[in-house]
C-alpha cells in the first residue's frame, strides 16, 4: 500500500462520514421541544398544564406531527421553582437533548430568568404562564415570547369593572413580590386613567405564602374601604378568604380578585369560596363553543379529570409551537422567531394571535363573578374578554420596550 | 384601642401553633442535643393527619379528638425517626446528626406528596367555634380566643410533667448533663423515645390545630421551621417557658409589623433575634452550655499530611482532564464542571472553618449569596466590568464574614450555628423584601460575563483558574502555621491559649478567609448563571454547603470536592425521576448511616486498609 493509497483511504472516509453527518436524517425523525414547570414547587397549578400540554403533542402527533410526518416529543423537567434551576435545565436541553426551543413554567421570576438566558444565547423560549409584563415589555426580548394574559391585561379587565361599581374609596392587598407589585400598580393605573377620583386609603402586602391573614384582615376593615382588590391566591388566598368573612371584612364592600376564578384558586376552597367577588377566570363548565366543547370532552376522557386553567394554557402551549413550526417550515431557532411573531392559530377559546410588536399572544380571559353551587365556587354572569382589547396602545408599548 | 387590642389578640392566637412546634423543638433539643430539622416536617404531617382524621370524627368534640388523634399519630412518627435513625447518631458530631434530619425533611416532603396529592387543603373551621364575637368593637374569631387558651394549658401540662413526675425530673435532669443521668442507671435510650415522642406529638398537635386558621399544603414545612428556630433561640434553647415568652413576642411583633411595616414582615423577626441574643447570647432563659461536649466536627484521626506521590499524580491528572475538558466533552458537560467547580470552592470555603476551625455554620449562604449580590448589584447599579465585580465578590464576603464573626464567634457550638443562620436569614429577608433594590424575587438579571468571555468554555477556564486556585490557597493555608493555630484552636482552646495563641483572633481570620473563598464562589456563580435570586441565601443553600461538606467527609482535605461533585451529579440524575426527593433524602440518610466519614474519607481509609496490607 503505498502512501497515496493510504491518503486516498483517508480523504474517502473522512469524506463519507462528513457526507453521514451533514446528510438530513430521515424524515421520521422526531422534533423535540423542552417544556418545564414547578411541579414539585406548585403542583396543583402545574400539573394540569403538563396534562393539558400532553393531550395536545397527542393529538398532534395523531394528525400526523409536523413538517410532513415529524413526531413531536417533549423533554419534561421540573425546575423547582428556581430560576437558576431553570437556565441550567435549559442549557441541558439545548446541549444535550437538541431541543428546538424551550417552553413552560409559572413563576415570573423563573420565566425572567429564561428570558434573559434566551436573550443572551439567542435561543428560543415560549412562556407559558408566567404573568410578570416586564417579560414582554420593559425586559422583552427577540427571543421571548408569552402566551397567557399577563398581568396588565388582566388587570385591566378588572379594572373596567372596578370602574363600573362605582366605589372610590379602594384597598388593595397582593404577595409582596414583584407579580404582586405589578397587579397592583397595573390596576391603579388603568382604574385612575378611568374614574380620575379614587383614592387607594390601604395597600397591604403580605409575604408569599407566609400571610398572617388575620392580622391582614383587621389591617384591612381598619382602613375602612369601599372595596378591595385582592391579589393573593394559593392557601394565603384560603386564609385570606376565611379570616375576612369571619370578621365581616367583605360585607357591603366589592370585592375583586385577580385570577380568582381559576379552578385552580377556587376548588380548594369549596364552599367556602368567597360570593359576589368580580374575577377573572376560567369557567370550563360553562363554556359551550364547539371548540371548548370539544377540548373539554377530549381532555375528561383522557384523564378522567376536568380541566383547569393550566389545562388550558399547557394546551394552547403546544398548539402554538407546532404552529410556529409548521409556518416557519423548519426547527431553526432565527425561523421560528419570525415565523412566531404574527403567528394566528386556533385554540379551544378562539383565535389567537402573537402579536409582532412585544410578542405577547392575545389570548384572553373569562370575567365574571363567584358564586357557591353544590357546595363548590363557581364563576357565573361571566364573558369572554379577548386580550387584544385590553393592551395599552403601540406607541406606549413601543415606549416601554427595549429596541431590538 | 379596638384595633390595637384586634391586633394582639390575632397575635396571640397565632403564638399557639408556634409555641406548641417550638416547645417540641426545644424539649428535644434540650435533653438529645439534637438540633432536628425536620420538625417542621413533623408539623405538616399533623396538619396532613389532623385533615384525614376530620373526614371521620365530626361535632366539637370530634374536632378536639382528631386533633389528637394527629398528635399521636406525629408521635409515634416521631419515634419511628428516632428509633431508626437518630438512635444511632447521638455520639456522632452535630453535622451528622443535621444532616440526617435534613433527610428526612425530603423523605417527609415526597411521602405527603404521595399520600395526600399535591391539592392545598383547607382546614374545615372547628365546630363549635366557627363564629367571631365582638370584643371592644372588633370581631374576634372564638377559635381564636380558643388557641389563646389553649397554649397556656399545654404549657400548664409540660411545667406539670416537669416538676411533678418522675419523668420530667428525669428529663431535666438529662438537659442539665445527660452523662451523669446514664450514669446513675437510668435507660437514656427510653428516655430518649420518650422525648422525642413527645417532641413530635407536640408538633403534631400544633400543626391540626392550625388547620381552622389555615389548611394543610406543602410549603408548611419549611415554612414554620425558620420562625420555630427563632422562638427557641430568643427563648433559649432547651427552655420551654423561653419558647412560650418567645413565641408571644414574635407573634405579636408580626401582627403588628403588618400594620405599620406592611412590606417588611420578614425581616422583624430575624431583627428581634439579632438584638436579643446581644443582649443574651444564650436567649432570654437559656444557659450556658455546662457540658464541653466533643469537638462539634468530630477529631481527624491523623494529622494533615502533604499529597503523597500517588495522589499528586491523581491531582495532576485531574487537572490535566478539566483542562482538555472542552475538548472532549459536550457543552452540558462544561456546564455542569462550571457549577461542580463554583460549588467546590463554596463547600471548601465552609471546610476550612468547620473542619479545621470546628465553626459549624449553618448560615454559609450568607457569604456565598453575599458576594453574588455584591457583584449583581455593582453590575446592576454601576455598570461595573466583570473583572472589577469578581473582585468586589470576595472583598463583599470577606467584610459579611467579619460583621458576622465579629457577633457570632462569642457563642459557641449550637448556638454559634443558630446566630449565622438568624444572619444569614436576615440577610435573605433583605433580598427578598426590598425589591427597590434588590428586584426582590425577581432577582437581579442580565448579568452576563465581558465579552471576552462570554463564550461558554472561556467562562469555565475562568472558573477553573479562579476557583481552582482559591482551592489551592485554601489548601495551602491549612498547611501553614495559621491553619495549626486553627486546629490548636479548635482542639483544645486553653492548651491554645497558653501556646500564645490568640483564639478569637484566629476564628475571626479563618471566617474572613472562608467568607472571602465563598464571596468569590458566589461571584463566579452569578456571571455563570446571568442572574441571582433571593435562593442564593436561603437555608436551603446552605444546607447544600453542610450536605457537600458532608458527603464528601468531614476530616478530608479533598472532600469538599467529591462533596460537590457528588451532589451536583446526584441532583442532575435525581431531579429526572419522579420522587427525586425521596431518593435524595434515602440516600442523604443511607450515607450518615453506613459511611459516615464521607465519599473522600471511605475512599481514603479503604486505599489506607490496603496500603497496610
Amino acid at each position: 500500500m503505498t502512501i497515496r493509497t493510504v491518503f486516498t483511504g483517508l480523504a474517502l472516509g473522512a469524506a463519507l462520514l462528513t457526507a453521514a453527518a451533514t446528510a438530513p436524517s430521515h424524515a421520521a425523525e422526531s422534533v423535540k421541544i423542552g417544556d418545564m414547570n414547578s411541579y414539585t414547587r406548585l403542583p396543583a397549578f402545574t400539573v394540569p398544564y403538563k396534562m393539558g400540554l400532553d393531550l395536545a403533542v397527542e393529538h398532534i402527533n395523531a394528525r400526523g406531527g409536523v413538517l410532513g410526518g415529524r413526531m413531536i416529543e417533549v423533554v419534561s423537567r421540573d425546575d423547582l421553582g428556581k430560576p437558576d434551576e431553570a437556565v441550567k435545565i435549559a442549557e441541558e436541553m439545548f446541549s444535550r437533548d437538541g431541543v428546538a426551543l424551550v417552553s413552560g413554567n409559572l413563576f415570573s421570576h423563573v420565566g425572567l430568568a429564561l428570558a434573559s438566558y434566551a436573550k443572551q444565547k439567542k435561543k428560543l423560549y415560549l412562556a407559558s404562564e408566567p404573568l410578570a409584563d416586564a417579560l414582554v415589555w420593559e425586559k422583552g426580548n427577540r427571543y421571548t415570547f408569552r402566551l397567557r394574559p399577563s398581568t396588565y391585561m388582566q388587570a385591566a379587565m378588572l379594572a373596567e369593572e372596578a370602574a363600573k361599581t362605582g366605589a372610590k374609596r379602594w384597598a388593595t392587598i397582593a404577595p409582596n413580590y414583584a407579580y404582586g407589585k405589578e397587579a397592583v400598580a397595573a390596576f391603579k393605573q388603568v382604574l385612575t386613567k378611568l374614574v380620575p377620583d379614587v383614592e387607594f386609603v390601604a395597600e397591604q402586602w403580605p409575604a408569599l405564602f407566609k400571610i398572617d391573614a388575620a392580622a391582614e384582615a383587621q389591617a384591612l376593615a381598619a382602613a375602612n374601604p369601599e372595596a378591595i382588590y385582592n391579589v393573593t391566591f394559593g392557601s394565603d388566598l384560603a386564609k385570606f378568604a376565611r379570616e375576612g368573612s369571619l370578621r365581616n371584612l367583605f360585607d357591603g364592600k366589592t370585592m375583586l380578585g385577580l385570577l380568582g376564578g381559576e379552578p385552580e384558586y377556587l376548588d380548594p376552597l369549596k364552599d367556602e369560596a368567597p360570593e359576589g367577588w368580580i374575577v377573572t377566570g376560567y369557567p370550563w363548565y360553562a363554556i359551550e363553543t364547539s371548540e371548548h366543547t370539544a377540548f373539554k370532552e377530549a381532555y375528561e376522557k383522557r384523564y378522567g379529570d376536568y380541566p383547569r386553567n393550566g389545562s388550558l394554557v399547557g394546551y394552547n402551549t403546544m398548539l402554538s409551537i407546532a404552529a410556529a413550526i409548521e409556518k416557519a417550515g423548519s426547527t431553526e431557532t432565527e425561523a421560528l422567531v419570525e415565523a412566531f411573531k404574527g403567528l394566528k392559530l386556533a385554540t379551544p377559546v378562539g383565535e389567537i394571535t402573537y402579536r409582532a410588536i412585544d410578542h405577547q399572544s392575545t389570548m384572553g380571559a373569562f370575567v365574571g363573578k363567584t358564586a357557591v353551587k353544590d357546595g363548590k365556587g363557581v364563576m357565573v354572569d361571566w364573558s369572554y374578554r379577548d386580550g387584544a382589547d385590553y393592551l395599552p396602545s403601540d406607541d406606549e408599548v413601543r415606549a416601554l420596550r427595549p429596541a431590538e | 384601642m379596638g384595633l390595637l387590642v384586634a391586633q394582639l389578640l390575632a397575635g396571640l392566637a397565632n403564638a399557639a401553633a408556634l409555641f406548641l412546634v417550638a416547645s417540641g423543638l426545644s424539649l428535644i433539643f434540650g435533653v438529645t442535643r439534637i438540633v432536628n430539622f425536620a420538625h417542621g416536617s413533623l408539623y405538616m404531617l399533623g396538619a396532613y393527619c389532623g385533615y384525614t382524621a376530620l373526614q371521620y370524627l365530626t361535632g366539637p368534640l370530634g374536632f378536639w379528638a382528631a386533633a389528637l388523634a394527629a398528635a399521636v399519630a406525629v408521635g409515634l412518627f416521631g419515634l419511628l425517626v428516632e428509633c431508626l435513625i437518630l438512635r444511632r447518631l447521638y455520639k456522632a458530631p452535630e453535622l451528622f446528626q443535621l444532616v440526617a434530619t435534613f433527610g428526612v425533611v425530603l423523605v417527609v416532603q415526597d411521602l405527603t406528596l404521595m399520600l395526600w396529592g399535591a391539592e392545598d387543603l383547607l382546614g374545615p373551621r372547628a365546630p363549635g367555634l366557627d363564629r367571631a364575637v365582638m370584643l371592644f368593637g372588633q370581631p374576634v374569631p372564638e377559635y381564636d380566643l380558643a388557641l389563646i387558651a389553649v397554649a397556656p394549658l399545654v404549657l400548664l401540662g409540660l411545667w406539670l410533667l416537669m416538676t411533678k413526675t418522675r419523668a420530667g425530673i428525669l428529663i431535666r435532669a438529662a438537659t442539665q448533663d445527660r452523662e451523669m443521668v446514664g450514669a446513675l442507671g437510668i435507660n437514656q435510650s427510653l428516655l430518649f423515645s420518650g422525648v422525642f415522642f413527645l417532641g413530635a406529638a407536640l408538633a403534631g398537635l400544633g400543626g391540626a390545630l392550625q388547620l381552622p386558621k389555615g389548611g394543610a399544603d406543602l410549603t408548611l414545612d419549611l415554612g414554620i421551621l425558620a420562625p420555630a428556630f427563632v422562638v427557641v433561640v430568643i427563648g433559649g434553647m432547651g427552655s420551654i417557658g423561653g419558647a412560650f415568652v418567645a413565641a408571644v413576642l414574635i407573634s405579636v411583633v408580626n401582627v403588628f409589623g403588618v400594620l405599620y411595616l406592611p412590606e417588611s414582615t420578614l425581616v422583624l423577626m430575624y431583627v428581634v433575634m439579632a438584638v436579643v441574643l446581644l443582649v443574651r447570647p444564650h436567649g432570654l432563659f437559656g444557659r450556658a452550655e455546662l457540658q464541653a461536649g466533643p469537638p462539634a466536627a468530630g477529631i481527624p484521626d491523623r494529622p494533615l499530611a502533604p499529597l503523597g506521590p500517588r495522589w499528586r499524580t491523581a491531582a495532576l491528572a485531574l487537572i490535566g482532564l478539566l483542562a482538555v475538558l472542552p475538548l472532549i466533552g459536550s457543552d452540558f458537560a462544561l456546564v455542569l464542571a462550571t457549577d461542580i467547580v463554583v460549588l467546590a470552592l463554596f463547600a471548601a470555603s465552609l471546610h476550612f472553618m468547620l473542619s479545621l476551625g470546628g465553626l459549624i455554620s449553618f448560615g454559609h449562604a450568607a457569604l456565598f449569596g453575599g458576594g453574588a449580590y455584591a457583584a449583581a448589584l455593582a453590575v446592576t447599579y454601576a455598570e461595573t466590568p466583570m473583572e472589577l465585580a469578581l473582585l468586589l465578590a470576595p472583598l463583599a464576603g470577606g467584610w459579611l464574614a467579619f460583621a458576622i464573626g465579629w457577633f457570632c464567634l462569642r457563642l459557641t457550638g449550637v448556638y454559634f450555628a443558630m446566630l449565622t443562620l438568624a444572619f444569614a436569614q436576615l440577610l435573605w429577608s433583605l433580598a427578598f423584601q426590598w425589591t427597590e433594590v434588590t428586584g426582590g424575587d425577581d432577582g437581579l438579571i442580565g448579568i452576563w460575563p465581558a465579552a471576552w468571555a462570554s463564550d461558554g468554555t472561556v467562562y469555565y477556564y475562568l472558573t477553573i483558574v479562579l476557583g481552582g486556585g482559591a482551592i489551592l490557597m485554601l489548601r495551602h493555608l491549612a498547611h501553614s502555621p495559621f491553619g495549626y493555630a486553627l486546629r490548636a484552636a479548635r482542639d483544645s482552646e486553653k492548651r491554645a491559649r497558653v501556646s500564645g495563641i490568640r483564639v478569637d483572633r484566629v476564628r475571626l481570620a479563618a471566617m474572613v478567609v472562608s467568607g472571602t473563598m465563598a464571596g468569590l464562589a458566589g461571584g463566579l456563580f452569578v456571571f455563570s448563571k446571568g442572574s441571582v435570586f433571593p435562593s442564593a441565601l436561603e437555608i436551603a443553600r446552605s444546607f447544600d454547603a453542610l450536605i457537600m461538606v458532608f458527603l464528601g467527609g468531614v476530616d478530608a482535605l479533598g472532600g469538599p470536592l467529591v462533596g460537590a461533585a457528588a451532589l451536583t451529579l446526584l441532583q442532575d440524575w435525581l431531579s429526572r425521576l419522579e420522587s427525586w426527593r425521596l431518593l435524595l433524602g434515602l440516600a442523604v440518610i443511607a450515607i450518615v448511616l453506613l459511611a459516615p466519614t464521607g465519599i473522600a474519607g471511605f475512599a481514603g481509609r479503604l486505599l489506607r486498609r490496603r496500603e497496610a496490607s
